[in-house]
């Protein structure tokens, strides 16, 4: 019913521009001119529409930074993140001015020399003077954000110490699995023609470094203020690992491993109060087209005092006990299925 | 409506006998041989009927992928309401009572992103413009190949044809996303889309492949070969020098993408790996091992980025043209333009690991691409200050195609603007592949493109169709346009800064999201609004083309070659000899000259100087 309406009023709506055009278009007749001639009326009018625009456009702009500024993402969870926050902000500012003065100008100008009748426009065809200024200003700027960048990018992407705390990151259609390189922050090797039932990941079980290894899922805990190095995987296609709070991302691909390593700063609980949202909660999603359901595969962080998060590991099952545990009511289920498919 | 009526007769006597064929100047072939209606209309390799061909092609495809992206726009805003349209559209599999499923999203976001990418950004945008300009503005009879024009067209015919039934298939369409990565393309275990779907889809690109590779020889050797006496490089029009960079970019990089769908077309159905390594899915590990997913990537951007420039330098040639004409004056700085464009079609050619920032490349790799594209940003910027500066004391005539026109140079900035931020690799950490980049890239080349090419479609009605479009529908049509252009795009920079995710299919499924409905329920107004918008371009579009007024030869005063040919489709554009060139394009409002315009073929007076000087 309620879409009927809709459609009716848009038909009513095709109908009166239709009428508009029409009367328009007749009275241009009767006057005895040629309808589709553009007037110096048809001029002032769109050129003050296009100043009008601009206030308009302008007026919108603002008010979205306004309106939606404290939907934005908070404050960085990540010691880097601040300082991409700070070169974000720069360089917004920069692009700020020059969207608010380029756009301004031009909807000026198309205002101002809208044409009339007895004026004829003023031949200017180049000026390399101001040509040189145009192209040396944007360059200078340039090179200063180029420089900021590059610094900046070489910062976040430098390898981690070895002695940072290693967590692996597992993305599979649609979930992930954090793994944790316990004791010896080794992780312990895996295959992916080794994945089968409760081992999902194609651990290695005759590499010690796995047999320590702590596989969890739903949500997975880090302390704060110690840096973690995320090393990621991908079970199938290609996933990315997103958690927008610490302004971390790096795609997960099948056959390759790559890293992600940053400090938080603030705890979950220093976040809610910093945000003042008693619910909020680090999230960790998945930002790479990966299948129908793309939009739901995500895992939940915490990021715990240092204290929490030693009792919250000390919880956690290491790889060997949990695959026995799994084998007892396992059935051989994924072994047919394997040869099945394989026949194909 | 009586004197409508009236007004039809006239047209159809006439639109006939305007159907003249000239005699070649040279040769003595005055026979009126009778054209079937077969050779005239259908494999015509004239390059005017062809370039009617790409447009009312293109004129489809928009009106198709537009259409898919209302449907996922009402998802977005309404998720998991019921909306008739949507089960009348789709079917009971794809949207069962109405709600849009998963799958069909993602198949819907896909083909969206092609059609307007390839179909009709490249293809309907290039084809049109190229075809109708090249010949016309350098004062060529033809193309150099009619029949490999002609082939072109038919090539993107048949491509076109492909890529829409394969939204008609089983499983549905290919659903990877316009870029398609692979392993999720490559395996149709991945998602139903990657089966028949992806194979229509990949058959579609490459006939489409095959399209641009022998239109864009042709516009090279046309423009490099066929110009008229008097008309040197550096007096053509810069859409001609716009078409002409377009063509050897295009020449250049399609083919990359040839062999980048070709080896995906082998490891789909040949069993090789070349993008596949170390995956286990569908409950078994795959045989296939020992490829790369990111080598798909590379070879992708390589002609994926180019590819951004092929879509908008047309709409920056066409626009230059456009401006220079209405504003009534010389454009701004023609040889900086043309240095511009030379400049953009090199470096666009060595920044496109831009696109891969977080794929875990090289570090120091990232560094050198974040340096190539910020520089892209120099010649871009002198572009936009030197259309401002066209406008500058102008007597500026508001055509329907000058509003446009104006509209593309604005978006052109907006857009841009944040292309600086995406370039900065540590910043593209955390909006890589958010509505951040979907604003971006819509506003500076979506947007502008389709504007662009609106302001041509305007501006050249009269070239293409003898008539005139209907300037207040045109006006009403820019205005919503413009405005729903605004309100769609501007919004989602701020969801890509709240961290949302691009080719979500919802995003209810994270709290942190929730208070971001209203501005999706914003978004998706403005793009009924904008839809509605183009209803009023369709009728006027269709109904000009055969009841509009009929046009007077030079109705806008301009001093291109291809005003000087007659109201009509003469075989071989000029009755008599061809035309000979004397100076530049832009003499617009000379001074000491009496008109305000000197169309190119006027002799320089003694001690005249040429191209500006005066
Ligand atoms: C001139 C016209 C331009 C066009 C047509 C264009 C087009 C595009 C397109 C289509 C994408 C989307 C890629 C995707 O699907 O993920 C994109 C992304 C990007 N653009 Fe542009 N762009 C233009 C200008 C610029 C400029 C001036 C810059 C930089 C100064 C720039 C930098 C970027 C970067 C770095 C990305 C990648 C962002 C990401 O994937 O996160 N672009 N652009
Ligand atoms: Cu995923
Ligand atoms: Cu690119």
């Amino acid at each position: 019913m309620f879409e009927l309406l809709i459609y009716a009023i848009i038909i009513l709506g095709f109908a009166a521009i239709w009428q508009l055009v029409r009367v328009v278009e007749l009275s241009a007749r009767l006057k005895g001119v040629d309808p589709n001639k553009v007037t110096e009326s048809d001029n002032r009018l769109n050129g003050r529409l296009m100043l009008t625009f601009m206030i308009a456009m302008f007026g919108f702009s603002i008010w979205q930074f306004f309106a939606y500024k404290d939907r934005l993402l908070p404050t960085s969870g990540s010691a880097h993140g601040e300082e991409i926050d700070w070169l974000w902000d720069f360089n917004m500012i920069i692009i700020i001015i020059v969207f608010f003065i380029t756009n301004g100008v031009l909807f000026f100008m198309a205002y101002k020399y809208y044409g009339r009748d007895n004026a004829k426009a003023t031949f200017y065809p180049h000026n390399n003077k101001l040509e040189m200024l145009w192209t040396g200003v944007p360059a200078v700027v340039l090179f200063i954000i180029i420089f900021l960048g590059i610094k900046l990018w070489n910062n976040i992407t430098e390898p981690a110490p070895a002695n940072v705390r290693l967590i692996e990151l597992y993305a599979k259609q649609f979930n992930w699995t954090a793994r944790y390189a316990g004791e010896d922050n080794k992780l312990g090797k895996a295959n992916y023609l080794l994945i089968q039932g409760a081992n999902e990941l194609g651990l290695d079980s005759t590499d010690k470094a796995s047999n320590d290894d702590i596989i969890v899922k739903g949500e997975f805990h880090i302390p704060v203020d110690q840096e973690v190095n995320f090393r990621n995987r991908s079970q199938d296609v290609i996933h990315s690992m997103f958690m927008p709070h610490f302004r971390a991302q790096i795609n997960t691909v099948p056959g390759i491993e790559t890293y992600f390593h940053f400090k938080p700063i603030h705890t979950t609980e220093e976040m809610r109060k910093i945000t003042g949202n008693p619910e909020f909660d680090y999230i960790l999603m998945c930002n790479k087209i990966c299948g129908a359901s793309h939009y739901n595969m995500q895992m939940k962080i915490v990021v715990d005092s240092p204290k929490q998060y030693e009792e919250w590991i000390k919880q956690q099952k290491t790889f060997i006990p949990k695959v026995e545990e799994a084998k007892a009511d396992a059935k051989p289920e994924a072994d047919s299925m394997k040869a099945d498919s394989l026949k194909k | 409506m009586s004197s409508h009526a009236h007004s039809h007769e006239e047209l159809h006597g006439t639109s006939l006998e305007h159907e003249v064929h000239a005699h070649h100047g040279h040769d003595d072939h005055d026979h009126h041989h009778e054209e079937s209606f077969v050779s005239k209309y259908i494999f015509s390799m004239d390059h005017k009927t062809i370039s009617r061909q790409f447009l009312v092609t293109a004129v489809f495809m928009a009106v198709f992928a537009m259409m898919m992206s209302l449907l996922f726009r009402l998802q977005l805003a309404w998720p998991g309401e019921k909306f008739a349209i949507a089960n009348a559209l789709l079917g009971d599999k794809w949207a069962p009572e109405g709600v849009l499923d998963a799958n069909m999203y993602m198949g819907l976001v896909t083909i969206h992103g092609t059609i307007m990418v390839f179909f009709v950004l490249t293809g309907g945008l290039s084809g049109t413009f190229s075809n109708l300009l090249i010949p016309y503005q350098i004062g060529a009879r033809d193309m150099a190949s009619g029949f490999l024009n002609m082939l072109s067209y038919w090539f993107f015919f048949a491509s076109s044809f492909f890529m829409v039934i394969s939204m008609f298939v089983e499983d549905g369409p290919a659903s990877g996303g316009w870029t398609v990565y692979p392993p999720l393309s490559a395996l149709p275990q991945a998602m139903p889309g990657s089966g028949l779907g992806m194979t229509l889809w990949l058959v579609s690109m490459s006939l489409f492949i095959v399209s641009s590779l022998l239109g864009g020889l042709n516009y090279i050797i046309t423009v490099l070969n066929l110009r008229t006496k008097g008309m040197k490089m550096t007096r053509m029009p810069l859409t001609i020098w716009a078409f002409f960079v377009t063509a050897i970019l295009g020449v250049l990089s399609f083919p990359v993408l040839f062999s980048c769908a070709l080896l995906l077309i082998f490891d789909r159905s040949m069993g090789t790996s070349f993008y596949l390594s170390d995956i286990y899915i569908g409950g078994a590990p795959l045989e296939q091992t020992g490829g790369s997913p990111i080598l798909f990537q590379h070879l992708f951007w390589f002609l994926g980025h180019p590819e951004v420039y092929i879509i908008i330098l047309p709409a920056l040639g066409l626009t230059s043209e456009i401006i220079s004409v209405n504003a009534r004056k010389p454009i701004f700085g023609y040889r900086a333009m043309i240095t511009s464009i030379l400049a953009i079609g090199f470096l666009s050619f060595i920044v496109w690991g831009h696109h891969m920032f977080i794929t875990g490349m090289n570090p120091f790799l990232g560094s050198v691409f974040v340096f190539t594209t910020l520089l892209i940003a120099i010649p871009s910027a002198v572009k936009a200050f030197n259309y401002i500066t066209t406008l500058w004391k102008g007597n500026i005539q508001y055509t329907p195609a000058m509003l446009f026109a104006i509209g593309l140079v604005s978006t052109f900035i907006t857009g841009g603007v944040t292309g600086i931020i995406l370039a900065d690799s540590a910043l593209d950490i955390n909006v890589h592949d958010t509505y951040f980049v979907v604003a971006h890239f819509h506003i500076v080349m979506g947007v502008s493109a389709i504007l662009g090419m609106l302001a041509g479609v305007y501006h050249w009605f009269p070239k293409l169709f003898l008539r005139k479009m209907n300037k207040n529908m045109g006006y009403i049509h820019f205005w919503i346009t413009f405005v729903s252009a605004y309100g769609v795009f501007f919004p989602m920079h701020f969801l890509g800064l709240a961290g949302v995710p691009r080719r979500y299919y919802s995003n209810t499924e994270f709290p942190m999201f929730e208070n971001l409905q209203d501005i999706n329920v914003l978004i998706t107004i403005f793009a009924i609004l904008g839809g509605l918008g183009q209803v009023i371009f369709l009728f006027n579009f269709f109904y000009s083309m055969f009841f509009g007024q009929k046009s007077e030869q030079n109705p806008w005063g301009s001093n291109s070659l291809e005003w000087t040919t007659p109201m009509a489709h003469t075989h071989g554009n000029w009755p008599g000899a061809l035309p000979e060139v004397h100076r530049w394009a832009y003499d617009y409002s000379k001074p000491g000259e009496e008109s305000d315009f000197i169309p190119q073929t006027v002799p320089l007076r003694p001690g005249e100087e040429d191209g500006g000087g005066h």
